[in-house]
């Protein structure tokens, strides 16, 4: 990584009104979540006996599990595969993941109905449900997430924990910790790298597989038993464009470096991926038989459409052609096709396509549903602003170099794969 | 760790999901219950009374229901078991007719069909719900987190969720009436208060032969199906009926057991963790591989010490 290229927290203020909307936009969320901890589920969510898993469950956690999916992909390249060009993105690729993993337990205490118990799974193994399986995998990975970012923190505060008032008490001791972290973490974290990439797998298929325990309730044109590998390879293709969106949209208000560049290199892997996620979801339609109901006029089959067509069909022409690929514009117009493809493939799984016996009311989400998950959305962008203004996250604009571009990050020959 | 060990270590991996036998997989071959109890619910025989719904209310404890269990007018309309009521009785018409011309009801007691292989079980993220020897599939609340997945996975959409309990909500279900059945001699409430015996209880195999037994006795009272036999793998609650039973609200279910999809696939790919060893073992050595390279490549001697 060249100097110019090094991560630094970024001199900017904080309370911009950016900042201030997100922040905004977190209180309705938590006077909601107020009522559902007083009222019960019942009180806040259109939840019913016939549609148990709500906006919270499919947009919380299966989709924000798959939108992490950055942190992994961008691992698996710069420290595995030894693409070193794209070692500037792993550290936000990273904080995302770290953040959204993060909100998938506070999502689901919000959505369990004994929230107090959340611990349970960790003493009752139940190895049957893929929940359980999803579940730990969580929990693991988010951990390792922690401990690959614990460098980042290490390299900002090694040498100066200042807590305020009463905590300050704690400063020698974390002080301590972190300069041991940093030691000792550097010659481990392979193994917490590969943890992370297995992990990932592991559990961004698990997903998958939790909706084939419902084959009589699962439209079918969503179940099929490569579901696990369908969400775990468009968890894959959707890795790069949530970093291709984030440093878009951060640099859009941040000083950061324009990374065209690396994210022009970076849309090539998502080209190669999208399409085998097409090639397979169309094989799978002409396998099972199931394009006949494509045909049916139903909510289902007009959602199905729309999630090939938007999310996967057109990003995989745009990503074709070299000149989306090199301009900032393209590659965002793609990246946020392909993150509408995979957010409406996991609404499509988990809430369009479960059509309940008996059901009598459809699900449809609440105003309190809604203005729960904006909040933790929010809550989630928020605390990366926060985090990249006080840590070393982004590489910072330098504006005497500012017109060089792409040569220096790019150790030659290495780049293309 | 040298890479001699890294990839003896995932070399073993590889070979120990190799030679492990077939029956490592338990998904394929599940333990159901050999001998287990079942009821019979012969629907030519029940009149509606709601007897049935009213012993299950006592017997378990349920809050008293706003609408009388003597009122026939909640017939009307078409009713499912809610979180204070384990089993309800619906009246369907199917068109028959009987010599006054009158048209002849038919009358479904619904509530959870106890599966042998059951998916909401299978589903359990903490296994507070179980397959018990004697049939039951039992409920313990003191382990349930609340996840609702087991609503998700049950075919026939029986588990009820106590949505408006801000602290402890539960999952509700018929219970087969555990504590009693448990007993020796013991009666589920419902089949012991029937007074016409539209219910049976014994053991699932001779409800099995009796039900095939009356149905050989009187072909024109029956239609030659006994539904819980095997539908989804087979269940401990088994229905014989004189009209089909797609008119009487019953769901066409297919007959191997729900969860043996996700369970073989699970079981497939984490027998000994097999799979996932190996791609740590894979990724380990690709990564150990171009951070050798990269070494060799900047030709520096100094150990930074981030690969293997
Ligand atoms: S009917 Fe539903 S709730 Fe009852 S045992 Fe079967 S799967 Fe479970
Ligand atoms: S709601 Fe309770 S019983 Fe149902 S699957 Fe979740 S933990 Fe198990
Ligand atoms: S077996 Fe017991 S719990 Fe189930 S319906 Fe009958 S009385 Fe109710």
């Amino acid at each position: 990584m060249s100097e110019r290229h090094r991560a630094a927290p970024l001199a900017v203020p904080l309370w911009t009104p950016g900042v201030l909307v997100l922040v905004a936009l977190m209180i309705p969320g938590f006077v909601f979540v107020v009522a559902r901890f007083v009222g019960g589920l019942g009180a806040v969510t259109n939840l019913s006996q016939t549609s148990p898993w709500g906006i919270w469950v499919a947009i919380d956690v299966a989709t924000g599990v798959a939108l992490a999916a950055g942190g992994f992909t961008t691992a698996a390249l710069a420290h595995v595969f030894g693409r070193q060009a794209y070692e500037t993105i792993t550290r936000p690729a990273l904080l995302t993941a770290m953040l959204g993993y993060t909100f998938v337990p506070i999502a689901l205490m919000i959505d369990i109905g004994r929230y107090w118990a959340i611990w349970h799974p960790i003493i009752y193994w139940q190895g049957n449900s893929v929940l359980f399986e999803v579940a730990m995998c969580v929990v693991i990975y988010t951990n390792v997430l922690y401990i690959e970012f614990l460098p980042i923190v290490a390299e900002r505060y090694k040498h100066g924990v200042r807590l305020p008032g009463p905590l300050s008490v704690l400063n020698g001791v974390l002080e301590k910790f972190l300069q041991v972290a940093d030691r000792t973490l550097d010659r481990v974290m392979w193994v917490f790298i590969l943890a992370g990439v297995v992990l990932s797998c592991m559990h961004q298929s698990g997903l998958g597989s939790l909706m084939l325990i419902a084959p009589t309730k699962l439209h079918a044109l969503w179940y099929t038993p490569i579901l696990p590998l369908l969400f775990l390879i468009s968890a894959v293709a959707v890795g790069f464009p949530m970093v291709i969106f984030e440093n878009v949209l951060a640099s859009a208000s941040l000083p950061i470096e324009d990374e065209t560049p690396v994210l022009s290199q970076l849309s090539r892997y998502t080209f190669l991926f999208i399409g085998i996620y097409g090639v397979l979801k169309i094989g799978d339609l002409l396998v099972r038989g199931t394009y006949r109901f494509l045909f049916e006029a139903s909510a289902q089959s007009f959602s199905f459409l729309v999630e090939i067509v938007v999310g996967v069909f057109l990003p995989f022409v745009l990503l074709g052609m070299p000149t989306v690929r090199r301009s900032r514009r393209g590659l965002f117009i793609s990246a946020c096709l392909i993150i509408a493809g995979v957010v409406l493939n996991r609404l499509n799984v988990f809430l369009v396509g479960y059509r309940s016996p008996y059901a009598v009311v459809g699900y449809w989400p609440s105003i309190g549903e809604l203005a729960v998950t904006t909040a933790l959305t929010a809550a989630i962008v928020f605390l990366y602003r926060v985090l990249v203004t006080y840590l070393p996250v982004l590489p910072p604009r330098i504006p005497s170099h500012g017109t060089s571009l792409g040569v220096t990050h790019s150790v030659p020959g290495r780049a293309e794969s | 760790m040298n890479r001699r060990t890294f990839l003896t270590w995932a070399a073993t991996g590889v070979a120990s999901a190799a030679v492990a036998p077939s029956s490592a997989w338990p998904g394929v071959s599940r333990r159901v219950p050999d001998d287990p109890y079942g009821c019979l619910v012969d629907l030519t025989r029940c009149v509606g009374c709601r007897k049935c719904e009213q012993a299950c209310n006592t017997v378990n404890n349920l809050p008293a229901p706003s609408v009388p269990f003597d009122d026939m007018l909640v017939f009307d309309s078409q009713r499912r078991p809610t979180p204070q009521s384990f089993t309800v009785v619906n009246r369907y018409h199917t068109g028959k007719v009987d010599d006054r011309n009158r048209l002849v009801p038919t009358y479904v007691k619904v509530q959870c069909m106890h599966c042998q292989d059951p998916a909401c079980v299978s589903a359990c993220i903490v296994g507070a719900l179980t397959k018990r020897d004697n049939g039951a599939v039992h409920y313990d609340e003191s382990k349930c987190i609340g996840c609702r997945y087991c609503m998700i996975a049950c075919p026939f959409q029986i588990p009820q969720y106590e949505y408006n309990d801000p602290i402890t909500p539960r999952v509700r279900k018929c219970t087969f009436c555990f504590e009693r059945i448990s007993q020796p001699g013991g009666v589920p409430g419902c089949a012991a208060i029937c007074p016409v015996e539209a219910i049976t209880f014994g053991k699932r195999n001779v409800l099995l032969a009796l039900a095939a037994q009356r149905i050989e006795a009187e072909p024109a009272r029956y239609i030659p199906h006994i539904y819980g036999a095997s539908e989804v793998g087979g269940t401990s609650w088994l229905y014989i009926s004189g009209e089909p039973f797609e008119k009487l609200g019953f769901l066409t279910l297919p007959h191997r057991p729900i969860p043996q999809t996700t369970e073989s696939i699970q079981h497939g790919i984490f027998a000994y963790f097999w799979a996932p060893l190996t791609l740590y073992g894979l990724l380990g050595a690709i990564m150990y591989g171009t951070h050798r390279r990269q070494k060799q490549e900047q030709q520096t001697s100094e150990d930074k010490g981030d690969g293997p």
